[in-house]
C-alpha cells in the first residue's frame, strides 16, 4: 500500500534519511526503530508530505507519489507528529471542529463523528476545555482523535507515548492497538517494548540506513543464537576459572559481588544447553549454586548489537 | 479557497480569544483618538484629515505586531507541521492568515467610524467621497503591510525578529515619501514612485487611479508570493 523507492533525505552534508525503500501491505502494523537522530522522523515527514525528498519517491496505492498527488495522499493519512504540536489556545471541541473542516467532513455527520471519536479516544470529560489546561495524557488523546476523525486508511504515529507516564503509555498502546485492527499503522519509537507490544512487523534504522526489516518474532529469534545464563553462588571469584575450564564452551561475561556471593554471567552457544552440566559441576564441589538463570533475549540486545558501533557508543 | 476561508476564519477567532488582539487594538484606538480630537477642541477643526495622516504612521507598529505571530508561532510551537500534513497547500495558508489580518484592520477600522459620527453630529460639511476613497487607500495600505508582515513571520520562528524586520521594511516603504530632497533628481521619480504616501495621498484626496490600485495590489501579490516560497523552502533545506 505504500511503498518507499530509494528515498533519501539530506540536511546540507548530513544523510538524515539514506537510501530507504520497504514496501507496507495494507492493514500491517509497522514498528519504525531507531536511536534518536536516526531519520525514523524525517522518513516519516516525508511521508507525509511535510518535507520533500532528496531523491526518491513514496508511492501510495500504487497510482499516487508525494511529487503530484501530495493532497490525495494527506487527504488520506491521519498524522500524529512527533511532541504532539495542537493549537493550545483552542478548546479540544473547537479544535477538532477546525481539524474537521479541513478534512472536508460535512456539516452534518461532524456531530456523529465527533461521537466515534470521542468514544475512541475517552476524551468527553474535556471536550470543551482548552487545551493547554490538559494533561499531558489528556493532550495525546486529542492529538489522536484529531488524527483519526476523518478515519483514514493509513494512521502514522511519530512517537506517540514520549513524555507520558507508565500508565498513560499502558492506555495509549491500548488504544493504538483498538485503532490499529482496520488500519495500516506506523508507529515510530526509540522504546522498544512500546512496539515489540503492538507491532506486526519491525524496521530498525541507524544513520539513516535500515539494518534489520522483519516480523517482531523473526528478529527475535535471528538473534538468539546466544544464551544468556546469571549464576549467583558462593564460589570466590578466584575459582570461578575451574568452571570455565571444566567447560570449555561457557564463556565468563561479567562478574559482580552481591553481599556473601558474586553474581556470575555466563554465555554459551543456543544449540548445545549446558545448565546440566553446570549443575553437575557445583554438585561435585563444595560451592553452592543458589540461583540459576536464564534471560531471555528481548529486542532491547537486538537492538543495541544493530545500532551499536564497534566502538561501543550509540550514535 | 474553501481552505483559505476555514482558515481565515480559525485565526480570525484565535485573534479574540487572546488579549493580545485586544490589547493592540485599544492602543490603536487610543492614539488615533487623541489625534482626531486634539485638533477639534485646540483649533475648533473637525475633518477626517488628521486621521488619514496618522494612521499610516500607527500602522508601522500595529501591522507588524498583529502579522509576527501569524507564521512564526506555528513554527516554533510545531503546529506548522500538524497544519501542513492536512490536505492545503502553502498558498492557501498563507492566504487565508493575510485574510484574517486584514479582517482585524477591518474590523478595527470600523471602529474609527466614530469620529465620522462625531463630525456628523457636530454638523460639519463633509465630502463623503475623500472619506470613502480614504478608508479604501487605508485598507489597501492595510494589506500591503500584512502581506509583508506575513512574509516576514514565515522567515523565521521567532516573533520579535519576524516583528524587526517586517516594521524595517514598511517603515523603508513609508520613508521614502520623505527623503526625496536628499535623493539625486535622476532617480527620485522611481523612488517617489515605489512610496507608498504617494499612491495614498491621491486615494486620500478622493481621486481613484486605477495605477495607485495596481501599485497596492501588485505589493500585496508579491509579498504573499514571497511568504509561500519562504513556506515552501522548509520542503528543500
Amino acid at each position: 500500500m505504500i511503498r518507499l523507492e530509494n528515498l533519501v533525505k539530506n540536511y546540507g552534508q548530513v544523510h538524515a534519511v539514506d537510501n530507504i525503500s520497504f514496501d507496507v501491505p495494507e492493514g500491517q502494523i509497522l514498528g519504525f526503530l531507531g536511536p534518536n537522530g536516526a531519520g525514523k522522523s524525517t522518513t516519516l515527514k516525508v511521508l507525509t508530505c511535510f518535507l520533500s525528498p532528496t531523491n526518491g519517491n513514496i508511492i501510495v496505492d500504487d497510482k499516487y507519489n508525494i511529487y503530484e498527488h501530495s493532497r490525495e495522499i494527506r487527504q488520506m493519512i491521519g498524522y500524529l507528529p512527533e511532541n504532539n504540536p495542537l493549537y493550545t489556545d483552542m478548546t479540544v471541541y473547537d479544535f477538532l471542529a477546525f481539524i474537521a473542516d479541513m478534512r472536508s467532513i460535512p456539516k452534518q455527520e461532524f456531530k456523529q463523528t465527533l461521537r466515534r471519536v470521542i468514544s475512541k479516544t475517552g476524551i468527553e470529560e474535556v471536550i470543551s476545555k482548552r487545551i493547554d489546561t490538559l494533561s499531558k495524557g489528556y493532550k495525546q488523546r486529542v492529538g489522536l482523535a484529531q488524527a483519526i476523525i476523518h478515519d483514514p486508511r493509513i494512521l502514522i504515529l511519530d512517537e506517540p507515548t514520549t513524555g507520558l507516564d507508565p500508565n498513560q503509555i499502558i492506555e495509549i498502546r491500548e488504544l493504538i492497538q483498538e485503532l490499529g485492527k482496520d488500519k495500516t499503522l506506523i508507529i515510530s519509537s526509540h522504546i522498544l517494548q512500546e512496539v515489540q507490544a503492538v507491532c506486526d512487523r519491525i524496521i530498525i534504522i541507524n544513520k539513516g540506513k535500515i539494518v534489520a526489516d522483519g516480523a517482531t518474532e523473526e528478529l527475535k529469534a535471528a538473534h538468539r543464537n546466544k544464551t544468556h545464563l546469571v549464576l549467583i553462588s558462593d564460589i570466590p571469584q578466584a575459582e570461578i576459572a575451574t568452571l570455565t575450564q571444566a567447560i570449555p564452551a561457557l564463556t565468563l561475561i561479567e562478574t559482580s559481588s552481591e553481599a556473601d556471593n558474586t553474581k556470575y554471567e555466563i554465555e554459551f552457544d543456543t544449540n548445545q544447553d549446558f545448565r546440566k552440566d553446570i549443575y553437575n559441576w557445583f554438585k561435585q564441589t563444595n560451592w553452592v549454586l543458589l540461583e540459576m538463570y536464564r534471560e531471555s533475549v528481548s529486542l532491547e540486545d537486538v537492538f543495541r548489537n544493530l545500532t551499536i558501533d564497534d566502538g561501543g557508543t550509540t550514535s | 479557497m474553501r481552505y483559505s476561508k476555514l482558515i481565515s476564519k480559525k485565526e480570525f477567532q484565535t485573534y479574540f480569544q487572546s488579549p493580545a488582539a485586544y490589547i493592540v487594538m485599544v492602543v490603536f484606538l487610543l492614539i488615533t483618538g487623541w489625534f482626531f480630537s486634539s485638533p477639534l477642541f485646540l483649533n475648533n477643526q473637525a475633518d477626517m484629515r488628521s486621521l488619514f495622516g496618522i494612521i499610516p504612521i500607527i500602522y508601522l507598529f500595529f501591522i507588524p505586531a498583529i502579522t509576527m505571530g501569524l507564521v512564526a508561532k506555528e513554527r516554533s510551537s510545531g503546529t506548522l507541521e500538524l497544519l501542513t500534513t492536512l490536505p492545503v497547500n502553502d498558498a492557501e495558508i498563507i492566504h487565508g492568515k493575510f485574510l484574517s489580518a486584514l479582517g482585524l484592520i477591518a474590523v478595527t477600522m470600523l471602529f474609527t467610524l466614530i469620529h465620522l459620527f462625531t463630525i456628523i453630529i457636530l454638523g460639519t460639511e463633509l465630502d463623503y467621497g475623500p472619506i470613502f476613497t480614504g478608508y479604501l487607500g487605508l485598507l489597501l495600505l492595510g494589506g500591503v503591510y500584512t502581506s509583508v508582515g506575513i512574509f516576514t513571520s514565515a522567515l523565521t520562528e521567532n516573533q520579535i525578529v519576524a516583528f524587526i524586520i517586517s516594521f524595517l521594511i514598511v517603515f523603508f516603504l513609508f520613508i521614502l515619501e520623505y527623503t526625496l530632497m536628499i535623493i539625486p533628481s535622476g532617480v527620485a521619480g522611481f523612488f517617489q514612485y515605489i512610496s507608498v504616501g504617494y499612491h495614498l495621498s491621491n486615494l486620500t484626496r478622493g481621486v481613484i487611479d486605477t495605477r495607485n490600485i495596481i501599485y497596492f495590489l501588485s505589493l500585496i501579490v508579491f509579498f504573499l508570493r514571497l511568504a509561500v516560497v519562504a513556506m515552501e523552502s522548509r520542503k528543500w533545506k
